[in-house]
């Protein structure tokens, strides 16, 4: 059944997994209109700067020109003479100058100053934000403001910052390496004995796979206005993708409670990832803050491009132990995620990348070591198929060289290999509602391609589980990359080194924290605080973050 | 030291005090109001921007305001007189917006392609809209469209 | 702060433009000023002028004399122009079309300029205001402080001489990875007065030595037109931008002169 929806052909194949599936559908497979649509097409859709402030102020901010180097010193007098500049923020001026965006899940230590002030790590990093009346006066006084900096080594490869000796990108992590689960510099995978399989295989297929970063290019770049609202409280229009992650982060930079921040947002010009760890609304809020006055912070489309952060570059060393007859039996993985000079999601990025491993494939045997690196280069962040597309193409490549090697059609060799419902996979556990076999087939039907009899009669629902549903009798486990101080439970406190911020008080989630005592209402003496909320103890599931879950 | 910018626009007069080297964009958007035109790059590569300015398209970030005074505009806030543009409801129809951010600036090229030429072939409607960038849809559904209202699917 | 002024004549213009108290920036279609002004780089005066005689299109006998002023579509719009139909279509989207002036793609920077290396082809002479004339391919050599252009002029080329092409990674409208005209008159089958001019291949629009070295002289043949494919990049420095690094230049532009030169051979 074909149909036309959008201009583009719509073909459903309603002869796979029949019986699973009621085909009452109501939606699916019918050109119902967007919802949002007749106010894009009366360009009425309230993107964050559609909305008219009286008296709106223009923030932009001065960058570091160098990838890597020390601050020695700001000098904003001239800049703050110039005509229409109402105030210079700097990194002093920010309540909280320090944060990663998964310390709200409790995954990751604060690292990224809001505006930097004694080190930059990568080019375009701001370090001062000029509000002016005019965006053009804010570019002008922008120029006039003057710093010194000292150059330092820079490093743009992950291989290359790893190295011992190799700039220090961010010192909280030993190596350049991001510390998974307090023990180890890397995210391991670990499921049957490769070294074993491979001395079995018949063939070795070895590659090397890379992808640059890719930025997602939205029309509408980031940006924020953000305005006193009634009630002490502060209204942000923004672009964010992740509302939430937004107001929390702005809660937790400008020590503020979530209850003064108002976020509206809902409307993006395109966002593919590059708007989830929006980091606009503190600045635009701060602005506004310290003037009193709706302050929008928006990036021109050289920043968006620039600044803005990509899906980060990755780099994959493919390994694979191959029968004779295209079985693969073995395959390892050493995977390097380039997080640019801080944290972000790319701890994250990772964890979700090696849960995809080793790709729609039952092998019986498994080995990943996968990197989160720190390099000088533009921190990256999220674009569509966030941790896997750049391992999925290195694994699709890779198959259609073992394809090559053991001489399968490379259609026959991936359903070969297919996993099949009821099999084990790599991070234990079971495989159900795969359909990898039937896309195969239909796809080598529309490309004339003749695929083996016993493969173009395979089905996902057949010859899975049994003895394929087994764990492996013996998995071998290594400490390499061990790291010590730190504590294995929690990612945002370290056991030894706090990070190094004086004068600002540790942060502490309202839930656990005891509430401020209120002011007797009589005056005079010591309030006596309320009973402190108690804290939450006993079951945390993080598990789809950490791969470990209690109960 | 402001300039004073009158014109018409959408068929009605307006005035506004334009900032020194204001462009058109800006001055559309936050001195007259009209919100629909939008800034993606201000270097005139995106077309995200694009208004009619005296009956052609143009990149209104490109446009200094003060020399718009006495031009007649056209942007995609005016299709509607209230209801839809048969242009604005083959979109709704083909799905040819997503995120809408590239949508008035599209739909102002897309008029203004039917205004001259009420049949284009499919390579004509290719060429009016090479200038205005979508990262949403990769152009087929608003090609379509376009192509079904100059093919009286839906009337013009 | 950005101030602007309007002249009547491209001659006060000109005068605004020398002997202000600061540097000005002249305007015209905006294309390419407008991206400065909106970056805050461009300096605070900007000069433009309404005279009218930057618009004119005049054809006389066999010369062809274009204003600076003449927007790429008013190129496209204008029948007798038809040779130059596929330079201008190739500049830009509508709207840069719309706007965008042949003096203004005289003096864009790289890799922009497509319009000048059809005039260099062309032997086009620029006429400067208050200064003569002097061709576009000497006033390519330093850009850096760009003259005022009031038109400038050419004789028509012989049907089917002149021929054009611009390789972009994005069709239509994509700037140029380099682009290819060639002026190439014949003279009972031989290439006589030969002009090949390369964009993006150098700082600025320029001349290909090395391709009509090749051509000048010889019949108008595959013999030749392989020979010249060989020598295309000869004496060439392409740049490494974001588009191409100068190995590919250096290896795909014996390849599109071919083409170009094949298609000019099949269509006299």
């Amino acid at each position: 059944m074909t149909d036309m929806v959008g201009g583009n052909m719509f073909e459903m194949r309603k002869e796979f997994f029949r019986d699973e599936r009621d085909d009452n559908l109501n939606e699916v497979g019918k050109p119902t209109r967007r919802q949002d649509i007749p106010g894009h097409v009366t360009g009425r859709s309230p993107f964050f700067d559609d909305h008219l402030f009286d008296g709106l102020l223009h923030m932009r901010c001065v960058r570091s020109p160098h990838h890597h180097a020390r601050l020695r010193r700001i000098d904003t007098a001239e800049a703050e003479k110039m005509p229409g500049v109402v105030r210079i923020l700097q990194g002093r001026d920010v309540p909280r100058n320090l944060n990663t965006l998964l310390s709200l899940l409790d995954f990751g230590i604060d690292d990224e100053p809001l505006l930097s002030d004694t080190k930059v790590a990568y080019k375009g990093e701001p370090v001062a934000a000029v509000i002016a009346q005019t965006e053009a006066q804010a570019r002008a006084a922008v120029q006039k403001v003057r710093v010194e900096w000292d150059p330092l080594p820079h490093v743009l490869d992950v291989e290359e910052a790893i190295k011992p000796g190799a700039p220090v990108v961010l010192d909280i992590y030993p190596n350049n390496k991001f510390v998974y689960h307090g023990k180890y510099d890397h995210q391991k995978l670990r499921f049957g004995d490769v070294e074993a399989a491979f001395r079995g295989a018949d063939h070795i297929v070895e590659g090397r796979y890379q992808m640059s970063p890719i930025e997602q290019a939205p029309i509408e770049t980031c940006g924020a206005i953000a305005a006193p609202e009634q009630n002490d409280r502060y209204v942000c229009y923004t672009s964010t993708q992740g509302l939430f992650f937004s107001l929390g982060t702005a809660s937790k930079v400008l020590t503020m409670p979530s209850s003064r921040l108002h976020f509206i947002g809902g409307t993006v010009g395109g966002g593919f990832g590059g708007k989830v760890d929006s980091i606009h609304e503190p600045l635009a809020i701060l602005g506004a803050m310290l003037t009193g006055r709706a302050v929008k912070y928006a990036w021109d489309r050289e920043e968006e491009m620039q600044v803005g952060a990509p899906r980060g570059a990755e780099r994959w060393y493919l390994k694979d132990g191959v029968m004779r007859d295209g079985r693969i039996v073995a395959r390892k993985f050493t995977g390097y995620f380039d997080s640019g000079a801080y944290t972000r999601l790319s701890s994250y990025a990772i964890i979700k990348g090696v849960g995809h491993l080793p790709g729609p494939y039952t092998i019986p045997n498994v080995y990943a070591d996968v990197y989160c690196v720190y390099t000088n280069r533009t921190p990256a962040t999220a674009m569509r198929g966030f941790g896997i597309t750049a391992v999925d193409f290195a694994i699709e490549t890779h198959m259609d060289k073992v394809a090559d090697v053991v001489g399968m059609n490379p259609i026959d060799l991936r359903i070969l290999n297919a996993y099949r419902d009821g099999d084990m996979k790599a991070h234990r556990r079971i495989a159900k509602n795969c359909a990898l076999i039937e896309c195969a087939q239909v796809v080598a039907q529309k490309a004339g391609v003749t695929l083996s009899p016993a493969l173009a009669a395979a089905a996902s629902t057949r010859d899975g589980g049994g003895a394929r549903a087994a764990l492996p009798a013996f998995t071998a486990t290594d400490e390499g990359g061990r790291v010590s101080g730190f504590k294995s439970t929690n990612y945002a406190k370290k056991g030894g080194r706090q990070p190094d911020m004086p004068g600002v008080p540790a942060y502490q989630s309202p839930r656990t924290a005891p509430p401020t005592p209120n002011p007797s209402p009589q005056g005079g003496g010591e309030p006596t605080p309320p009973p402190a909320t108690p804290v939450r103890t006993g079951a945390m599931r993080f598990s789809s973050l950490s791969g470990f879950r209690r109960r | 030291m402001k300039t004073p910018v009158t014109l018409t626009l959408n068929g009605a007069e307006r005035a506004a005090f334009a900032d020194p080297g204001q462009n058109l964009l800006e001055f559309l958007r936050r001195g007259v109001g009209d919100l629909s035109p939008k800034y993606g790059c201000g270097q005139g590569t995106c077309g995200a921007c694009t208004v009619r300015m005296n009956g052609q398209t143009v990149l209104s970030c490109l446009v200094l305001a003060e020399m718009a005074q006495g031009a007649t505009i056209e942007t995609a806030a005016g299709l509607a007189t209230p209801a839809m543009h048969p242009l604005q409801t083959a979109f709704m129809d083909h799905f040819a917006a997503q995120c809408g951010y590239c949508t008035p600036g599209m739909l102002v090229s897309a008029k203004a392609l039917l205004d001259r030429n009420a049949t284009p072939t499919r390579d004509e409607v290719i060429e009016a809209i090479s200038g205005n960038l979508c990262r949403c849809t990769g152009y087929e559904p608003i090609i379509a469209a376009i192509l079904s209202v100059a093919q009286g699917r839906i009337r013009a | 702060m950005t101030t602007l002024e309007t002249y009547a004549t491209l001659a006060e213009a000109a005068r605004a433009m020398a002997g202000g108290q600061s540097a000005a920036a002249y305007l015209g279609g905006g294309t390419i000023v407008m991206r400065e002004v909106n970056a805050g780089t461009a300096p605070s005066r900007i000069v433009r002028t309404t005279d009218p005689v930057l618009s004119e299109i005049r054809l006389s006998g066999d010369t062809v004399s274009i204003g600076a002023g003449v927007t790429m579509a008013q190129v496209l719009a204008h029948r007798d122009l038809g040779f130059l139909h596929p330079v201008a279509r190739l500049i830009g989207g509508p709207q840069v079309r719309n706007m965008g002036t042949v003096g203004g793609n005289l003096f864009a920077a790289h890799p922009y300029g497509d319009f000048a290396v059809a005039l260099i082809a062309l032997g086009a002479r620029a006429h400067l205001v208050g200064q003569g004339a002097r061709g576009v391919e000497d006033l390519m050599r330093d850009r850096s402080r760009p003259p005022l252009v009031a038109a400038v002029e050419f004789a028509r080329p012989r049907q089917g001489t002149f021929g054009f092409l611009k390789v972009s990674r994005v069709k239509p409208k994509g700037v140029s990875v380099l682009s290819i005209a060639a002026l190439i008159p014949r003279d009972g089958g031989r290439c006589r007065g030969v002009r090949v001019a390369y964009g993006a291949m150098g700082p600025a629009p320029m001349r290909g030595a090395g391709a009509e070295r090749a051509l000048e002289g010889q019949m108008f043949d595959a013999a030749t037109i392989a020979r010249a494919a060989t020598q295309a990049a000869e004496g060439l420095d392409p740049p490494t931008d974001a588009l191409a690094t100068a190995w590919y230049r250096r290896e795909v532009a014996g390849v599109h002169l071919r083409r170009l030169l094949e298609r000019m051979e099949r269509t006299p």
